[in-house]
């Protein structure tokens, strides 16, 4: 599912990006490679995300949401906003 | 390399800091350089460089603050500059300030040195921040991890920078250590041998041994910046090394199934969680941060637009009503110079030279400098915005608005810093990806109303409105220029810059307590431009200008009959003395004016009016108008010189008082409007053109605007004459 579908507070895997190869670099030096692990802080619904990836916090912009493709892995503990 | 090997006893050297945006760069800088900084531009590009000297025993060290990346890859400006610098200049010792707190991210751009190959430190900044959090660095280990020495640093309390000069010294005086390069990171068994085999190649060519991997990898990548260098070095044999590049990229990819940057950027994000595991463990339970409670609330569905809407104003009102005291002072010092100057020629003398120093350089600079204090306030409170990290929220809030008018949220930075001034707003559109949206947000930036236009409000918002309208007036205009911009950004991208705009990513930094000294000098480094624009370019103007309107001298025709109508009040017995003096000033003005009326302003002013006159303004307006090209400010200074020209016998009469009994409010408002939206000044222009590439949108932009402006200001002035 796009990120875009993510609510606060759950676990994600990073399928896939898809936009351009540049777009996939930035974003894999970020640290949001295909297999990355990270978890929704605030979710837009519709509008940017912050989430928390190896141990910083990203914003991603509205436009970004619709292009990362994710895989739930579940809710964490840490209380997520409603 | 052609430096010595053995133990060097040179006693300069020049360290790099490198680090990524909001590691505390800036505080280690300051703490390792005090107060003597040098801030200049890299050479070619406008991305500022910051230089110091810091010493330790008898050795002295040139600091040279590298921009804050997040990696070495070529993505922007920042990026190559601090990667040609690294490579052409270096450097005895680069220090990584790492913000310890955020490691993982942090360390991504280590490893990029360490296969650059550079002499390398690792600055643990913000180590107590660390602690505080519950976790356990194990400096030791991570420096035996990675090859290079680490170092604990407090940037802001400047702990731990002594040790950090110390090991610095230790690297620069043992050149050996290049030698004995950082651990590698290695890519695994599918890809190692892949990278091992380019590198191979490359280290054949003696000009690129050196760095053999680096250009391995970059090339890898697909780098045109290091293709460019490679071929530079190696001519004969750049086409041979590209092509066996491009085959093993193609191989890699059809193996591992994914983008080659993806595939390093990974393995380079293995190895950092790697050696994480083994030199960080967690002591206490991990729980939500302080700025995660705080975002809560900043960045919340309901409150954050609110929040940020208050902010805002906060800064205004703070601007205003604060910088007014601050602002008669400063009147208060113009007007004993003017005065003490004044003393020196005989009462009554019409020295040309006096009415120089006097109505041309004081009243011009000094009336732009009366607003230094709400310059620097507005200042301040951008500084304050940026340093507790609150600029990144706000691009997060704006992005839900900015996608809808085909921009996003980091479009946001350049926009706020607009409101400082135009020129470093269009300087930080660099951080925007594509050209689309670089020029959307170049051409609408000057509708951000600049601190240069600020004096242009504070003159005239309390001439015409009441103390209590006098913030929101200020307010409002302010929002216009924000709806304008949103308005014509929208039409923009549905025009001519269609197309699909580019995602964005952006760190979310720790809120943090700014401390006083690093506001003050964020303060200061801004304040200084506008202040060094004063003594320059307004300067210079105010001169010209006041030239401008002295000259020519009216015929002698004309000035007898002055003189007989003055000679005539005088001999007349059937009035006071009094009303003498009332009518000799009034024949006074008259004579200034006509005397203004037939300079060069004067004529060009009175040419153009015609044109402005839908608009509500007279010739005067149209001439300070046109000295607001220059720059916006030289409004006042031109307006100034305008009303006090042959106004000696009123001298204690303001300019405010002058423009109450000449204009309306709607007038005044009007006044304002126009100043906002028309002609962006020559520095605006120069910038527009050096940041684009061409006259053409510079000029597009100017004549855009004014043309906006023209047809804007004339709706509102019809329409308010028939309202009110």
């Amino acid at each position: 599912m796009p990120l875009a579908m993510a609510r606060s507070g759950e676990t994600l895997e990073l399928v896939n990006v898809r936009g351009g190869l540049g777009l996939q670099h930035r974003l894999a030096e970020m640290g949001l490679g295909p297999g990355s692990r990270f978890v929704v802080e605030t979710s837009g619904r519709p509008g940017p995300f912050v989430i928390r990836v190896k141990g910083s916090r990203l914003i991603l912009g509205h436009g970004m949401v619709t292009k990362v493709f994710v895989r739930s892995i579940g809710k964490t503990n840490g209380d997520p906003q409603p | 390399m052609s430096r010595p090997v053995a133990p060097t006893t040179r006693k300069t050297f020049t360290v790099a800091l490198a680090g990524n945006p909001n590691s505390g760069k800036t505080t280690v800088f300051n703490a390792l350089t005090g107060a003597h900084q040098h801030v200049g531009n890299y050479p070619g590009v406008t991305v500022e460089k910051k230089e110091g000297i810091a010493r330790f025993q008898d050795t002295t060290f040139t600091v040279v603050d590298l921009p804050g990346t997040y990696s070495l890859m070529a993505y922007s400006i920042e990026e190559i500059v601090a990667r040609n610098f690294l490579i052409d200049e270096e450097p005895d010792a680069v220090v990584h300030i790492v913000d310890a707190s955020n490691l993982e991210r942090n360390l991504y751009l280590a490893v990029q040195l360490m296969e650059l190959g550079v002499p390398l430190v690792l600055a643990m900044n913000m180590s107590d921040v660390v602690r505080d959090k519950g976790v356990q660095i194990n400096y030791h280990k991570l420096a035996e991890l990675l090859g290079v020495p680490v170092v604990p640093t407090v940037g802001h309390k400047g702990r731990g920078i002594q040790e950090l000069l110390a090991t610095v010294a230790e690297v620069c005086r043992n050149p050996r250590a290049r030698k004995q390069p950082a651990r590698q990171v290695n890519y695994g068994y599918e890809i190692e041998p892949h990278v091992e085999q380019l590198v191979k190649v490359i280290t054949g060519h003696e000009a690129c041994a050196d760095r053999a991997r680096w250009y391995a990898l970059k090339l890898l990548e697909g780098d045109e910046e290091t293709a460019k260098r490679v071929q530079s070095l190696c001519p004969g044999d750049y086409e041979m090394i590209l092509q066996r590049a491009v085959q093993l990229r193609q191989h890699i990819e059809g193996i591992s199934g994914a983008s080659i940057g993806t595939v390093l950027a990974d393995g380079r994000y293995g190895f950092i969680v790697g050696a994480c595991a083994e030199a960080v463990s967690q002591t206490a339970e991990a729980r939500v941060s302080r700025s995660e409670r705080i975002d809560r609330m900043m960045l919340s569905r309901w409150l954050g637009l609110p929040i940020f809407a208050v902010l805002m104003y906060a800064v205004f009102q703070l601007t205003f009503a604060l910088g007014e005291p601050l602002m008669g002072g400063m009147e208060a010092v113009f007007e004993w110079l003017g005065g003490t100057i004044s003393s020196l020629w005989p009462e009554g003398s019409d020295s040309l030279l006096k009415s120089l120093l006097v109505d041309g350089m004081i009243g011009g600079v000094g009336g732009v400098l009366v607003f230094l204090p709400n310059i620097m306030l507005l200042f301040l409170a951008i500084a304050f915005l940026e340093d507790t990290g609150y600029m990144a929220r706000a691009a997060f809030l704006m992005d839900r608005l900015m996608h809808k008018i085909g921009l996003h949220g980091k479009s946001f930075i350049p926009m706020l810093i607009g409101f400082g001034c135009t020129v470093p707003a269009v300087m930080a559109t660099r951080t925007l990806e594509t050209r689309r949206d670089r020029l959307t947000t170049i051409l609408v930036l000057p509708l951000m109303s600049c601190g240069a236009r600020l004096p242009i409000y504070m003159l005239i918002i309390p001439a015409f409105f009441p103390q209590a309208w006098q913030a929101p007036m200020l307010w409002t205009i302010y929002i216009i220029g924000i709806v304008l911009a949103v308005v014509l950004a929208k039409l923009l991208r549905a025009t001519l810059f269609k197309g699909e705009s580019v995602p964005f990513v952006m760190e979310l930094p720790p809120y943090r307590m700014p401390t006083l000294r690093g506001l003050l000098l964020h303060m200061w480094e801004r304040s200084w431009l506008f202040l060094r624009k004063a003594g320059t370019i307004i300067l210079g103007i105010a001169i010209v200008m006041w030239a401008l309107s002295v000259w020519p001298k009216p015929g002698a025709k004309q000035v007898e009959q002055f003189e007989q109508q003055r000679d005539a009040v005088k001999a007349r017995a059937d009035i006071g003395p009094e009303e003498k003096v009332g009518l000799l000033g009034e024949i006074n003005n008259a004579a200034a004016e006509a005397e203004l009326e037939h300079s060069v302003i004067g004529r060009i002013g009175k040419g153009v009016a015609p044109v402005l006159r839908p608009l509500g303004f007279d010739w005067k307006t149209s001439t300070a108008m046109l000295g607001a090209f220059a720059a916006k400010e030289v409004f006042v200074a031109q307006l100034g010189i305008v009303y006090a020209v042959g106004e000696a016998d009123e001298a204690s009469e303001t300019l405010r008082e002058q423009l109450q009994a000449n204009y309306t409010p709607l007038q005044g408002f009007c006044i304002m409007l126009f100043c906002l939206v028309s002609m962006p000044c020559m520095a605006t222009v120069a910038v527009t053109k050096r940041e684009t590439g061409s006259w053409k949108w510079a000029l597009f932009q100017l004549g855009g605007l004014t043309l906006l402006a023209w047809a804007l200001t004339a709706v509102v002035y019809q329409i308010g004459r028939l309202v009110i």
